[in-house]
């Protein structure tokens, strides 16, 4: 899936519309911002075993490589539907420009894709498949990136990244040229779980926010009363002599599973023994170990008591084990109960009803898991056998998206103009497009696979102002700022090599090296008095007294009234003595004033004046 | 202005100088100090540059300076502060003479006129802003000064335009603490600018540096009275990007709400009005979910204490489901509502509930408009543990005063126990046992609570048992099940045993119906078949006997379904375990074991019969009368064992059997024939008065600080019996055979001196000082001891080690060993700095050990929890040995008379002014000793 999304600059166009269908698979989204084409994520869809898997890099060329289209890639975590392609894109369509990840996910990914590739090429015998190798290089190319820290790509493009839970190294990043900027989410999660903390993010006020919406249409229940649950039911099936299965994947929620069982363990005293199938998973705790700063807060607060990912209850299992006597916990992957330990785990205590499995995510319609959750109870195994399944079976959520108040919310923290949402299925983006466009009314879009979005910015344009004509703005200004109401002031734009400035008008004309040109407006106002030519002079002198508090007027013995630099002049009209002609002049800087003066006048003189 | 000064230098000099010479033919020693001012302006124009002037200025802060010389002080500052160019040194100058007006007695209005003519002239913005600093503190001193009030005010108005945010800032501070709303700015301000100090300072809500804004906000906080329209400024600024700016905000919008919570305000998007308290309350739970830990603390912390807010938006902060905006449902859209029903968000507790089922009226859901809801949802899972601690804090506040928010919120805050720091498990216990009046648990709640039961902390469990101790149930399963779990965790735990019982004493007081019905199964008695005796040394049957007897207290028809065994079994609780089995009414059977001493006024005649005991003891008149010994004996041990009987009274016994055994002690060391002795025989014999006055001196410690509410009266009454033992003591000195001999040829000894001092012993030899007190001593007759109303004796129980052990603690020779330590202290004053842990190794060395304040923990009033470690280290031994570990409450005798030491001045003094009086400085034992055996190995090389 790739969605092309293009930020332009007071683009009017709408929005087209190609293609359909936003789903859970693989995550691929280019953006083009302010002339820099980025690709957030590269991901691979683990339901095909075809081409479909990856992305379609022809997409954005059709031969040759990609590093003269893009100027970088980022990864923001080590799921396989983020990370998959990777290997795919860099080494066999080629590119070479710089891959930016979280230390932690640099570390994990290549273990992730090492282990899937063994499975599809050693297992599944596919050719035409990356190579060891090729991971390895690809590996090469990529920058590490730290939390919060500001990393220059090129002179225009920078990128930040800011926690986002989820699973260990997990990032969101803030993507800015010039003025421009997109935040792209990843996945993330608000609530903090037993192994990391919440998302976070500063007001930082993107054009555009990229948010992942798995759960759009889910507000969760606290977490603690699952957790609570979940412990229970492990906890009396073990009084009961049972023995537990938990299906995880090996990273991620597995950790946070074990953490939780862990201090469970702890507190309570128990004494059955936790099992965590090998493999994958102690290379990965390794990393849990190592890179304590991007745990939550009680993990990091006690590591230098112990580490909490050195547990004292969990022991590796063995193949054997699973017939002993006696209550056990095993955790076994894969996930969904489709293939591999789990499944033959299952198979083994699926007949005793004391035992128990527990579900703790998403199962894929098809799997095993997928059919026991939804309350089958005989399920044809191959070669005709069939299997009773009397163990208990539980299902828990322990996903680790922001639900639909978790997105609320970081919309909130982010302040994002535009919205945009991938990564969920369409019913549901649909549901929560409407909240967010309701509640802050901001334009969402939900783009399908291949579809572009072009988003209208309205870049603020940087102007330097003299300092001069600043300070001498401020001190014509009342006493108290107000930075919400903006003032009008004089000035000059000068618009030189690619830079603009706003000087003082004085100083504009030095610098262009012109002459100040004087522009003065004159008028004639006509007035019906039929007193002398100074006795008018003096009434018309009074009447602007009283109208005009707070100017300058004065009356000068040459027969003008000045009001500021307004000169006003009055003279008898040659044919009839009672019809008077004032002269008003006028400067160009006192045309607010002049032009009032003269619709003044030309209502005539109050007759009450002496 | 110099002149004036330096005549007013040389005054002070001279005068010092004078005094002394006044007083030198008196001999009598004064302390006499050159002016501080003085030598301030001598060092001041020493100093050539401005870092000298500085470090001089520096220390000169360092010192305080009289009241009298306060002016002097500050007219050499104000001197030097018109020459100086250097900013820094002006800053510091400006900063001292705000210190300086602080000094006590010292009435600053004569600076008023300096300071702000130095404030017109200044042009540094750093000393601007610390010269504001300044007038406010002057201001302050200077309360019911309207005139300066109004001026200082004016100056702040001035330079609110100054470009420096340091400025800005001061000036609002200026304004907020002394700007009044009944003074408005209208009496001498030019033209028609009519305009009170709230208006100037809410115009700065809108400054462009987040730091003025934090001022403006907390200056309008300062101010009590308000404005209604501010309000909607502040709330604009709920949104600000800055956190100070958010978090003065949110408490902003808590005083106005505290203020007029029943003003009503109107909702923007709508034509309806809500109170002003509820719209508040709305906004704040808002901030509860923001970016920023410190104002998450904040708004949940202001939550708590908005008690007034209306139920149903209360009860929305627990609800994160329901995404209603009140307004409709309070003009009746019940459509509304149930389409919220119909279209929910999904739980996802359940698999595959969140496919769409009906698309839902826009408007009728508002995820986040209407803020008060889950607002606390969100707390108490938030990601920093400060933020949840004070959203369990603010929940209780609220359940407290509100029953059926106590009710909602009981899941949440069971959901808690889960928590993944021991701290807040251990607040929501703590919470939920105060809101537990209002509560009734069903069972599956009740399920949850007790499955922490089988935590490993033993505070988490111990608080648990607190909580059961004051819960309500509803059925009979209910108790059964909790009865259960108790037996499982005293299984689990056997440590736990006292306080198992405890709870299950009150368990049974509070449901005495629901036992009934479970009695036969408790006891396994059946209508025909004689069931075996159970075991009664079985703590678990101990405890159901508890719970069973506590039960039948207050249900008669109870002990009708107890077997034989049963009653035998009470009769020996009742007199082992009597704080936990009350005194029943049974029936017949010879058994009525309902005794006198135990009726309800039991207390009063125990308290009348110390009261006898005491009576009886002052009539001894001469402490040689006949019989007098034996009567203090027969007394104390009277008392003791009321002591022990009577719990409420062991304080007040305890005491007195010490205090008389005091006299006793006294009484044996005068013995007659002791002193009639010639004094070179009686050596031997002044052994035992020696010990004897030894003995004293440590129970009249003991006395006065093992025992707290003792009044002034018992006070001075320890003090005379230990003026007594001193006086033995000097007596005793004095009769050995060297110091007599000896006494007339040492010639200006310390006795001479002191008789010499003492007018009416200065006629007669010390030996003849001797005799006197001698016989006065004998002579003195016992004072009689009134009773203050409560006294106890702290003591201290030391729970962990248990001293039961015979696995030696093993180590290496050279490092150490914690050893963990585990005790209660009951009657502790102060504990942090009195309790210490004494050490004792089998070769007689001792290490007392201080604990961290850290360690005591306060779970009652009058009771702490000490819970430490403690490192041992030694030597190789060859095998295993036991050390003793106690208890010491440390006492000095000058820290009850020196309570009140004055603090000395406004400098930051260290100089060794507080010299150590002849304080007395030393411990009691107040634990029994624990033996804990341990074995240091060599080191393997």
């Amino acid at each position: 899936m790739i969605h092309k999304l293009t930020l332009q600059d007071h683009a009017t166009q709408p929005h087209t519309v190609r293609g359909a269908g936003q789903d859970v698979g693989r995550s691929c989204i280019l953006v083009s911002i302010g002339g820099k084409n980025i690709m957030l994520d590269c991901g691979m869809h683990m339901g095909y075993n075809d081409d479909r898997r990856f992305p379609d890099f022809s997409y954005i060329t059709q031969n040759g490589r990609l590093t003269e289209f893009l100027d970088c890639v980022i990864i923001s975590h080590f799921h396989l539907d983020h990370c998959g392609a990777l290997p795919f894109m860099s080494e066999m369509v080629g590119y070479d420009g710089p891959i930016y990840m979280t230390h932690p996910t640099k570390a994990i990914c290549p273990i992730l894709l090492e282990d899937f590739r063994k499975i599809t090429v050693d297992k599944k015998g596919e050719t035409n498949f990356f190579t060891s190798q090729m991971i390895k290089d690809c590996m090469k190319k990529v920058v590490p990136l730290n939390l919060h820290q500001t990393v220059q790509v090129d002179d225009e493009l920078e990128i930040k990244a800011y926690y986002a839970g989820h699973v260990l190294g997990a990032a969101m990043v803030h993507i800015k040229v010039g003025s421009e900027s997109v935040v792209y989410t990843g996945d993330y999660n608000m609530t903090p779980d037993r192994h990391l903390g919440a998302a976070w993010i500063d007001k930082c006020r993107p054009d555009l926010l990229i948010s992942e919406s798995t759960y759009a249409t889910t507000i969760r229940d606290s977490k603690r009363c699952r957790e609570r649950d979940f412990l229970k039911k492990v906890h009396e099936s073990i009084e009961r002599g049972g023995k537990v299965l938990i299906p995880v994947f090996a990273l991620g929620r597995a950790q946070e599973l074990c953490i939780l069982l862990e201090t469970f363990w702890e507190r309570m005293n128990l004494k059955a023994p936790i099992y965590f199938s090998t493999g994958l998973t102690e290379k990965a705790n390794h990393y849990y170990k190592l890179f304590i700063t991007w745990t939550n807060q009680k993990i990091r607060k006690t590591f230098v008591q112990r580490n909490m990912f050195e547990f004292k209850h969990i022991k590796a299992f063995d193949r054997s084990y699973a017939d002993n006597p006696g209550p056990m916990v095993v955790f076994a992957t894969p996930g969904m109960l489709h293939a591999g330990q789990s499944l033959q785990i299952f198979k083994k205590w699926a007949g005793n009803e004391k035992n128990m499995v527990i579900m703790p995510g998403y199962c894929v319609q098809g799997t095993i898991g997928h059919k026991i959750l939804n309350g089958q109870r005989k399920l044809e195994m191959e070669g005709r056998s069939t299997l009773d399944v009397k163990l208990q079976v539980e299902y828990m959520s322990f996903s680790a998206h922001a639900d639909a108040k978790g997105i609320m919310q970081l919309i909130r923290m982010a302040e994002p103009r535009n919205m945009l949402l991938v990564h969920g299925e369409a019913v549901k983006m649909e549901f929560l497009k409407g909240k967010i466009e309701q509640e802050f009314s901001i334009d969402c879009h939900m783009p399908a696979n291949g579809e572009t979005v072009a988003v209208t910015t309205n870049p603020s344009v940087p102007v330097d102002i003299s300092l001069n004509l600043l300070k001498r703005e401020m001190a014509l200004g009342g006493p108290l700022p107000d930075p919400k109401k903006p003032r009008t002031m004089h000035g000059t734009l000068i618009m030189k090599e690619n830079s603009l400035k706003l000087v003082s008008s004085e100083q504009a004309l030095k610098e262009l090296g012109l002459n100040e040109h004087q522009l003065r407006f004159t008028c004639r106002v006509q007035l019906q008095d039929p007193h002398s030519d100074s006795d008018t002079l003096h009434r018309i002198y009074t009447h602007l007294k009283s109208v005009l508090k707070g100017y300058t007027i004065q009356h000068l013995p040459d027969g003008t009234v000045m009001v500021e630099s307004i000169v006003i002049k009055v003279s008898s009209c040659a044919e009839d003595a009672n019809t008077k002609v004032l002269l008003l002049s006028w400067s160009y800087q006192d045309e607010d004033l002049g032009s009032f003066l003269s619709t003044l006048l030309k209502k005539g003189l109050p007759s009450g004046l002496c | 202005m110099a002149a004036h000064l330096k005549k007013r230098v040389y005054e002070e000099f001279s005068r010092v100088v004078q005094i002394t010479h006044e007083e030198a033919p008196a001999k009598k020693l004064r302390l006499s100090k050159p002016s501080k001012s003085a030598a301030l302006h001598i060092d001041l124009c020493k100093a050539t540059n401005s870092t000298d002037a500085l470090q001089y200025l520096l220390h000169f802060a360092r010192k305080p300076v009289e009241v009298e010389s306060v002016e002097g002080v500050v007219r050499i500052l104000l001197e030097h502060y018109y020459k100086e160019t250097d900013n820094s040194v002006r800053l510091k100058i400006a900063s001292l003479l705000g210190l300086l007006s602080k000094t006590q007695g010292f009435s600053p209005d004569c600076i008023v006129d300096d300071a702000i003519n130095t404030l017109n002239n200044e042009k540094s913005h750093q000393v601007l802003a610390q010269l504001l600093d300044t007038l406010l503190v002057i201001g302050t001193q200077l309360p019911e000064s309207p005139t300066v009030r109004l001026r200082l005010i004016q100056m702040a108005c001035k330079h609110l335009s100054d470009t420096y945010f340091g400025v800005r800032n001061k000036c609002l501070k200026l304004l907020g603490c002394l700007g009044t709303v009944d003074a408005p700015l209208t009496k001498d301000n030019e033209g028609a600018d009519v305009r009170d100090v709230q208006t100037i300072i809410s115009d700065y809500f809108g400054d462009q540096d987040p730091r003025v804004r934090t001022a403006a906000l907390k200056a309008m906080v300062g101010h009590r009275h308000h404005l209604m329209y501010v309000c909607l400024q502040a709330c604009r600024l709920l949104t600000d990007d800055y956190e100070q700016v958010r978090s003065a905000a949110v408490q902003m919008v808590w005083v106005l709400s505290q203020l007029y919570p029943e003003s009503i305000v109107p909702i923007p998007s709508s034509n309806e009005e809500i109170r002003l308290v509820d719209d508040a309350f709305g906004k704040i739970s808002h901030m509860v979910s923001d970016g920023s830990w410190m104002v998450r603390v904040q708004a949940a912390k202001t939550l708590g204490s908005m008690l007034q807010v209306s139920p149903h938006f209360l009860e929305q902060t627990l609800d994160k489901k329901l995404m209603s905006d009140l307004r409709r449902k309070r003009t009746a859209h019940e459509r509304a509502k149930e389409l919220f029903t119909s279209g929910e968000f999904s739980s996802g507790r359940k698999w595959a509930d969140d496919a769409p089922k009906e698309k839902l009226d826009r408007n009728t859901v508002y995820l986040i408009a209407s803020g008060a809801c889950g607002a606390f949802v969100h707390g108490l899972e938030d990601e920093m543990f400060e933020v949840r601690i004070a959203a369990v804090d603010a929940l209780s506040k609220l359940a407290r005063s509100s029953p059926s928010f106590a009710e909602k919120c009981l899941d949440f805050l069971v959901d808690m126990f889960n928590d993944e720091i021991e701290e807040v498990r251990l607040q929501s216990i703590h919470v939920l046992r105060e809101i537990s009046t209002h509560i009734t648990l069903r069972e599956d709640q009740l399920d949850t609570v007790l499955a922490v039961l089988e935590d490993s902390s033993r505070d988490i469990r111990e608080a648990l048992h607190e909580l059961i101790c004051y819960t309500n149930v509803s059925t009979k399963e209910c108790v059964q099940l909790a009865l259960l779990e108790l037996l499982k965790n005293l299984n689990k735990y056997p440590t736990d045993r006292n306080s198992v019982w405890k709870c299950l004493k009150f368990l049974g007081s509070r449901h005495p119906t629901l036992v009934l019905p479970l009695v036969p199964e408790l006891l396994s008695t059946h209508p025909y078949f004689d069931t075996p005796e159970p075991d009664m040394d079985d703590p678990a049957y101990i405890a159901v006997l508890v719970l069973v007897f506590n039960a039948a207290k207050s249900c008669p028809t109870m002990p009708a379904l107890f077997s034989d065994h049963t009653f035998r079994h009470y009769a020996y609780l009742r007199d082992s375990l009597s704080h936990l089995v009350p005194p029943l009414r049974l029936p017949g059977n010879g058994l009525d074991l309902v005794d006198s001493r135990c009726s309800s006024g039991s207390v009063e005649s125990a308290q009348l019969f110390l009261q006898q005991s005491l009576n009886r003891v002052s009539t001894i008149q001469n402490l040689e009368a006949p019989g007098a010994q034996e009567l203090l004996n027969f007394t104390i041990r009277d008392l003791q064992r009321l002591g022990e009987l009577q719990m409420e009274l062991a304080g007040a016994a305890d005491f007195c059997a010490t205090y008389l055994r005091c006299q006793l002690l006294l009484m044996k060391a005068l013995q007659e024939k002791l002193w009639n002795m010639a004094v070179p025989l009686c050596l031997k014999q002044n052994v035992t008065a020696t010990a004897a006055a030894q003995q004293i001196l440590e129970e009249t410690y003991k006395l006065e600080f093992l025992y707290g509410g003792l009044e002034s009266r018992q006070v001075a009454t320890i003090h005379h019996v230990r003026l007594q033992a001193k006086a033995l003591q000097l007596v005793l000195t004095a009769r050995t055979r060297l110091f007599l001999a000896e006494l007339p040829h040492l010639q200006d000894s310390f006795v001479d001196t002191l008789l010499e001092l003492m007018p009416r012993l200065s006629s007669c030899k010390p030996v003849e000082m001797v005799k006197i007190l001698q016989t006065t001593l004998r002579q003195s007759g016992l004072l009689q001891l009134r009773l203050p109303e409560q006294i106890h004796r702290a003591t201290a129980t030391i729970i962990e080690p248990t001293g039961e052990s015979d696995n030696p603690l093993r180590f290496t020779t050279g490092l150490v060993v914690a050893l963990d330590i585990d005790a209660t202290l009951e009657h502790v004053q102060d504990p942090q700095n009195t309790v210490k842990v004494q050490v004792l190794y089998p070769d007689g060395q001792s290490h007392v050990i201080h604990p961290k304040p850290g360690d005591f923990r306060k779970p009652a009033p009058d009771r702490h929890r000490l819970i430490t470690q403690v490192y041992l280290s030694h030597t190789a031994w060859t095998e295993p040995s036991q050390i003793e570990v106690r208890l010491l409450l440390a006492y000095s005798s000058s820290s009850t008379t020196s309570l009140s030491a004055p603090k000395l001045g406004w400098s930051d003094s260290v100089d060794g002014l507080q010299s150590p009086e002849a304080a007395v400085e030393g411990t009691i034992p107040f634990s029994k000793p624990v033996k804990v055996y341990i074995m240091p190995k060599p080191a393997r090389r």
